[in-house]
């Protein structure tokens, strides 16, 4: 302690330009800073805390003004029935928000894995020389390119039991016996949403994989060949480890998206209970039904578990968003 | 933005046409009004408001809306809490009233020489707190539609219970699909997640006893074997083959759909399906009639109140010609060509003593009888958590539909959730 207010007590020259040389820099880092941390306060922080506010009170659609701070109560609390009977009512012992829960991440880890696998096999394919590869490569991103409702409309045809293609053609090829309504019965619903959301964003993996891709140097390949090591050795061995960056980082970009999903949902199997998301419910609540302040402790709530879940992958999978440099 | 105020010189059109209504240089404006569209709903309002246009001088945009009333709902109440003043006449629905009082403007003083000349029951649903919130455009009750031509070949007779109707769906089902006809059903409905399995459920639950869901002084009764019974009924006609399984997402649009194509032998559907499946390009032309809805043996048959409404919001900057133009399309007159080339049902009683009117869409007269046993959703005694109960209700329909749980299984949880969400009262 003594030693170091000794030192800055008498600081050489050569550190005192240093640490002005610093401070000057951290000041125009500030400046460079400010806007956009004030723009994020104004259209991200201020919306979050009024949000959060919100789930604290009575507040309702209609009269946003008049709401009044009824505390814990959207979260947990017992009323008396007036027939006598105590229930526990509130968003933690609310078995549909917690459904929603389930169904939200059951989705986002199946629609993630399969369009990281699926994403990884076509950022393979697309990588390698041949005829048409430019064309290919654009022909692949047209999924990910059509809006979702736009795209989740036209599924939701295809799908359709009685006028769709899908059945025409699986009836034709005799893989199914009778029509199969894909969006409406409980075993299926989540299955059909899944295929169009893996259809929709594979292209999206692809490509953030085939750009890791692309930073491999050839050379490792080359020695490689000439030590006569086998090319799934090669993949495992040298391609897999050297994008796994890429990957880890293209996964935590598709898991945020999948926690958040509605378009696709809302469009495709409405009100269905078998796949109805967090998203679903929180507007189902905001708008449809007379409980925004109960609507605003759910996006609460699905704010700290999207963040829960993001801060668990980051230290569990020890992500580096510097692509492990 | 929606408010373009100039002197619109009196076209000829005008001066004709408004010589009821004034002859002189009117203050044109801008209205907007929303529309949630069925069938062919959107072509007949840009008729009608074309003759407004005409009589006055003002300007309508017609902005159509999906034509789920559920997701028109959100959408709406998005709009109005937000005071958003570019939609000046909102089309509403039956149930919507106590929900959206306090954004619409009081019609009662505006439409106090023309409110006598309708159905009481139906002012009464739009009015809240004495305040007029909406005035009725049209009346709506579902009926069964069903296929003379096939009853006829079977030696059938037109079902009085579901029971019946069950019977002879099954035989002649059977016996098309012999026959060849490999896409042919028995009987389809509206058993999509939304408001409109809230209407065909309650209509079964009430058709054999089981009561309203929310009795009207707001006791919760949907707990009863009769209830349950009525869901396992329903389905009991997926399992055995007379109504297809994809019913679970369909609404009115895909039902019509199998039907009009011939590939259905009964249909549940509300009356606009009547003009349409007697159009030109309906396989179904000329070979169908429609009766009230079956029951249990013993009850009355029920039938869920529908009907439109068109309110003028609060927000609106031009009020007093959208007033005008709610009078002029809830008019006696306007609703009359309403029930001839949309087949909707008028509200003003008297149209249905008319003689044009009996000549030309006769099946007018014979929904009287499905009129009068109509059966209204609680939407009055759970005020504003009624769209909340329906989802529940509904929730708990489908999935006793699609064979996750029991009747008496889910209308036993439902119970417990609705008593939650009634807490210390509606």
């Amino acid at each position: 302690m003594t030693a170091e207010t000794s030192f800055s007590q008498a600081p050489p020259p050569e550190a005192t330009r240093r640490s002005r040389l610093t401070a000057q820099r951290i000041r125009s880092a500030w400046i460079f800073l400010t806007p956009m941390m004030l723009a994020l306060a104004l259209v991200a922080g201020w919306p979050l805390f009024r949000n959060i506010y919100f789930s604290f009170t009575d507040a309702s659609l209609t009269n946003l003004g008049a709401a009044q701070w009824i505390g814990f109560d959207n979260y947990y609390s017992k009323i008396t029935l007036p027939s006598g009977r105590e229930i526990t009512s509130g968003l933690l012992v609310d078995p549909e928000w917690w459904r929603a829960v389930g169904n939200t991440l059951r989705f986002a880890f199946l629609s993630v894995g399969f369009e990281t696998v699926f994403g990884l096999i076509v950022a393979l394919v697309l990588n390698a020389e041949f005829k048409g590869r430019a064309l290919v490569r654009a022909a692949v991103l047209v999924p990910w390119a059509i809006p979702t409702i736009v795209s989740a409309k036209i599924w939701a045809w295809m799908l359709n039991d009685q006028f769709g293609v899908i059945n025409d053609v699986f009836l034709k090829l005799g893989l199914i016996s009778e029509k199969v309504a894909w969006t409406a019965s409980p075993d299926t619903a989540m299955t059909a949403v899944l295929i169009v959301d893996i259809w929709k964003t594979t292209p999206f993996m692809a490509l953030l994989i085939l750009a890791g891709l692309q930073m491999v140097p050839k050379d490792i390949y080359e020695a490689a060949k000439i030590d006569g090591v086998h090319p799934v050795k090669q993949f495992f061995k040298i391609t897999l480890p050297l994008i796994w960056p890429a990957v880890m980082v293209a996964v935590i970009f598709r898991l945020l998206d999948a926690l958040r999903i509605f378009d696709l949902i809302y469009v495709l199997t409405p009100n269905n209970a078998q796949t109805r998301t967090m998203s679903v419910a929180v507007r189902e609540n905001l708008f449809d039904f007379d409980n925004f302040a109960y609507g605003s402790a759910q996006a609460t709530m699905l704010f700290f578990i999207i963040a829960l879940i993001t801060i668990l992958y980051i230290t569990l999978g020890r992500v580096r968003f510097d692509g492990g440099k | 933005m929606n408010f373009r105020a100039a002197f619109a010189a009196p076209s000829l059109a005008a001066l004709v046409a408004g010589g009821v209504l004034t002859a002189t240089p009117v203050l044109a404006a801008d209205i907007s009004m929303v529309l949630g569209s069925v069938g062919q709903d959107a072509a007949f309002m840009a008729k009608e408001v074309k003759l407004f246009e005409e009589a006055t001088g003002h300007k309508v945009t017609i902005v159509p809306m999906p034509a789920s009333t559920t997701d028109q709902f959100g959408q709406y109440r998005l709009w109005l809490a937000q005071g958003k003043n570019d939609i000046d006449v909102y089309q509403t629905d039956v149930i919507w009233a106590p929900q959206l009082a306090d954004q619409f403007l009081d019609l009662s003083e505006a439409a106090k020489d023309v409110v006598g000349a309708h159905f009481p029951a139906i002012i009464e649903s739009q009015t809240v707190g004495g305040k007029l919130v909406a005035l009725p455009i049209f009346t709506d009750a579902p009926g069964l539609y069903y296929r003379t031509d096939l009853l006829e070949k079977y030696g059938e007779q037109p079902p009085k219970t579901w029971d019946e109707l069950a019977a002879t769906a099954k035989k002649i089902v059977e016996g098309e699909r012999a026959a060849g006809h490999k896409d042919m059903w028995g009987f389809v409905w509206q058993g999509a997640s939304y408001e409109g399995l809230t209407c065909n459920a309650l209509e079964w639950v009430k058709s054999s006893g089981g009561g309203q869901i929310v009795e009207a002084d707001g006791t919760i009764s949907i707990n009863n074997p009769e209830a349950a019974g009525a869901l396992d009924r329903a389905r009991g006609w997926i399992v055995d083959g007379i109504t297809p399984p994809g019913v679970l997402s369909y609404q009115e649009e895909e039902a019509r759909g199998v039907w009009q194509l011939g590939n259905s032998v009964f249909m549940r559907n509300w009356p606009y399906a009547y003009g349409l499946g007697s159009s030109d390009d309906s396989a179904v032309k000329g070979k169908f009639a429609a009766i009230p809805l079956p029951s249990v043996e013993g009850q009355a048959s029920a039938a869920t109140l529908g009907g439109w409404n068109l309110a003028v919001s609060r927000h609106s900057r031009v009020q007093e010609p959208a007033t005008e133009l709610v009078l002029f399309l809830t008019s006696p007159e306007a609703q009359k060509r309403r029930a001839i080339e949309n087949s909707q049902f008028p509200t003003v009683m008297a149209l249905y003593d008319d003689a044009e009117l009996a000549e030309k869409q006769p099946v007018t007269i014979m929904w009287k009888d499905i009129l009068t046993n109509a059966v209204p959703r609680p939407s009055a005694p759970t005020k504003l958590k009624y769209n909340e109960v329906s989802s529940r209700f509904w929730n708990a329909a489908h999935s006793v539909l699609s064979g996750q749980k029991t009747g008496a299984a889910a209308l036993e949880e439902l119970e417990t959730t609705l008593a939650r969400l009634q807490g210390r009262g509606w």
